[in-house]
């Protein structure tokens, strides 16, 4: 931690220098955060089976002034998601990429670059940058805040629809052990709707890379909001985020995450649901084989009464790989008719695979329907015989049942194109043939 | 075509089947009636290879081939159905996937190329209108949440779909009524070919009025202790086991 300690101390012009002022502004505070808290480490309860501090204690290098950001990446990346009608936007290395980018919003809409957003609306970058991630102790967010160089905003507002899924790009595209911060700030006043899909891509050749994201959500009254992640990278990958969402009365948020490949994953989702009849969908699913170790942590808070929540994680682990779910629901004092139902279902293929889950409801107010539950088991026998006793080899029995497994989180998303897209990666990834996006491997050739 | 010489099988420690021989020719059908425990749903599972039985003693030969030494889905392609006493629920694998898995698996055993997807709706349809089977079950989760009748059709139309030699209907009967049995025993009426065969195990002549055996055999401890004709099914059920049994 040191290292980054004595980094913006040294190098603080060098940090500023591509950077909107006002992005600038928010570095002083959150440096101090940052020092206080430090990275989450093993000894925190949570964090028990993702050491962040030793995962970030080698001396990764920052892209600064958008540095190595010198390709165009709808030239080389094609990420054929078939049917996938959606606006394209491209992160590379952590900065927003102008190239081709979709012009057919409504104009009263950003979807763009937060240096971008900082210079063209301050008002609302004050209002609603940092705000969440802000006011947390916590030293991941602080971190980005602190050396993050650029990142992406969609501002929706009042009553402005997003018909088409806008599509996110995250391309890491380094020769060298590197840190990436990103950024995704998104708006939506009453009664907006929007979709976002973010893809992580990254292939096996890249060096080691870690990347920080946090992503503020906030989702005014009556707004609908789709919002997916998912994640194709690569062993060397190392991904923390921290997910807030504040969502007001009524107000509908659905967030999908979606690891297929991975490194090491730390995901964190924290909704609050802020408003009556609010209603969060939290639906992941994570594949892991190998050596990869995935770790989603949320937490929803009912804040009001009347709100609901769904939550769902599947997990489906081989040879050494390791999940860990961590689900807390908190029904605060005065949340009545609080609906919450969370559900952890994971399947171990493999001896050496390993599963932590902890589910967890906190109940303060007396009238909830609440409920959790969690299995983690093998391949139904029965199952498994019954398909190859109609002539189904076993190896292929077995990919057919791992498939179903993931079945209800592909049948929770509600952008079409995507679902269709996923099934062919899942099938791909379960026959071991997903190294990664056939995009990205052209843009490894190339760089 | 079948033929099971002095079969020894065991769960655990303990013996089920003691010395079974049993022999099914072409254009034949059988009937395996006996008491509960005496060893009928052991001698089925353990033609289809389920693994949790132990082979421990005598072999099975198949058209000329050491069956026990093939794998499930081998002895499938090869030709050979068991249709479940309790079909499994299997979420999220529908019945059109798995049936057009299943079907392209066997053209594969026999070297012809996968069914394009219209010939393989096209013969779907055909062997579905078989067995009455509901057109929108065929899109479900195979058995997820059918009733017993539908599960059983749904085990008779996956015989009409694979075509088996020699198919083996293990209680089918159990758990319907009156027309759903019917409807399962026109079905397997139907799949009916002089160069296929069939085992029906059954405590029941009910079956029988509608599949007519050729030959009946009576299980008892691990061992046929008679095999007649279609009559003997008749004088089970007037007379029970007892008079069978008392003399073993």
């Amino acid at each position: 931690m040191k290292q980054y300690i004595d980094f913006y101390t040294s190098y603080r012009k060098k940090i500023d220098e591509g950077c909107a002022p006002l992005l600038n502004s928010f570095r002083d505070e959150a440096f101090e955060t940052f020092r206080r808290a430090g990275f989450p480490a093993c000894k925190s309860e949570d964090y028990q089976h993702i050491d962040i501090a030793g995962l970030l204690k080698k001396d990764f290098g920052f892209y600064l002034n958008r540095a190595g950001i010198n390709i165009n990446p709808s030239r080389v990346f094609h990420c054929d998601v078939p049917n996938l009608n959606s606006h394209k936007h491209f992160i590379v290395n952590g900065h927003f990429v102008d190239y081709e980018a979709s012009k057919d919003f409504p104009p009263s809409v950003f979807s763009g670059s937060l240096n971008a957003f900082a210079e063209r609306h301050p008002a609302l970058f004050s209002k609603y940058y940092n705000r969440i991630a802000g006011a947390k102790d916590d030293g991941l967010s602080a971190f980005n805040t602190t050396f993050l160089q650029d990142g992406y905003v969609l501002y929706v507002p009042e009553n402005v629809r997003i018909e088409k899924t806008v599509q996110l790009t995250n391309i890491s595209a380094g020769n060298s052990f590197s840190l990436i911060n990103r950024r995704i700030l998104l708006i939506l006043e009453s009664g907006a709707q929007a979709k976002l899909l973010v893809c992580d891509h990254a292939y096996e050749e890249n060096p080691t890379t870690a990347n920080t994201q946090i992503v503020e959500i906030f989702a005014g009254e009556h707004v609908e909001l789709d919002f997916c992640e998912l994640e194709e990278s690569s062993r060397n990958t190392i991904r923390l985020t921290n997910c807030f969402a504040r969502q007001a009365a009524s107000s509908q948020v659905r967030i999908n995450t979606i690891t297929l490949s991975a490194g090491t994953t730390r995901n964190n989702y924290t909704v609050d649901l802020a408003g009556e009849h609010a209603e969060t969908y939290l639906y992941g699913m994570a594949i892991a084989d190998k050596r990869q170790r995935i770790d989603n942590h949320t937490l929803i808070n009912h804040l009001s009464p009347n709100a609901r929540c769904r939550e769902l994680f599947k997990y489906v682990l081989d040879d050494e790989a390791i999940g860990i779910f961590g689900g807390r629901i908190v029904a605060a004092k005065g949340a009545q008719k609080t609906e919450a139902y969370q559900s952890n279902r994971n399947l171990l293929g493999s001896r050496n695979c390993r599963m932590y889950a902890e589910p967890q409801l906190e109940i303060y107010a007396d009238d909830v329907k609440c409920s959790h539950g969690m299995t983690t088991g093998q391949l139904d026998e029965t199952a498994l015989f019954y398909l190859c006793s109609r002539g189904i080899p076993k190896d292929e029995a077995v990919l057919m049942l791992k498939f179903a497994f993931t079945g209800d989180v592909i049948q929770g998303l509600r952008m079409e194109g995507l679902r269709e897209r996923l099934k062919m990666l899942i099938e791909k990834r379960f026959r071991g043939e997903l190294a990664t996006c056939r995009g990205c491997g052209e843009l490894g050739t190339k760089s | 075509m079948l033929i099971i010489k002095n079969l020894h099988v065991s769960i655990g420690e303990k013996e089920i089947l003691k010395g079974l021989d049993l022999q099914v020719k072409a254009g034949e059908i059988h009937a395996v009636m006996g008491p509960n425990g005496s060893g009928k749903s052991t001698l089925s599972a353990v033609l289809v290879g389920h693994p949790a039985f132990e082979i421990t003693g005598g072999e099975i030969i198949f058209e000329g081939k050491n069956l026990l030494a093939m794998p499930p889905e081998e002895r499938s392609c090869a030709g050979i159905f068991l249709s479940f006493q309790y079909p499994v629920e299997i979420p999220g694998v529908s019945v059109v996937n798995f049936m057009r898995t299943a079907v392209n698996e066997h053209r594969k055993y026999k070297g012809q190329t996968p069914l394009s997807a219209g010939d393989f709706l096209k013969l779907m349809r055909e062997k579905q209108a078989f067995v009455e089977l509901d057109k929108n079950l065929v899109n479900r989760s195979v058995n997820e949440g059918f009733s017993g009748g539908e599960k059983k059709r749904n085990e008779i139309f996956q015989m009409a779909m694979l075509e088996p030699k020699l198919a083996i209907l293990d209680e089918t009967d159990s758990g319907l009524d009156i027309d759903a049995l019917r409807i399962v025993a026109r079905g397997v009426n139907q799949l009916k070919r002089p160069e296929n065969a069939m085992i029906v195990i059954t405590h029941y002549q009910r079956l029988l009025d509608y599949i007519r055996p050729d030959i009946v055999h009576v299980l008892y401890d691990g061992r046929i202790i008679r095999t007649a004709g279609a009559e003997l099914a008749l004088e089970l059920e007037r007379k029970g086991y007892d008079w069978l049994i008392k003399g073993n």
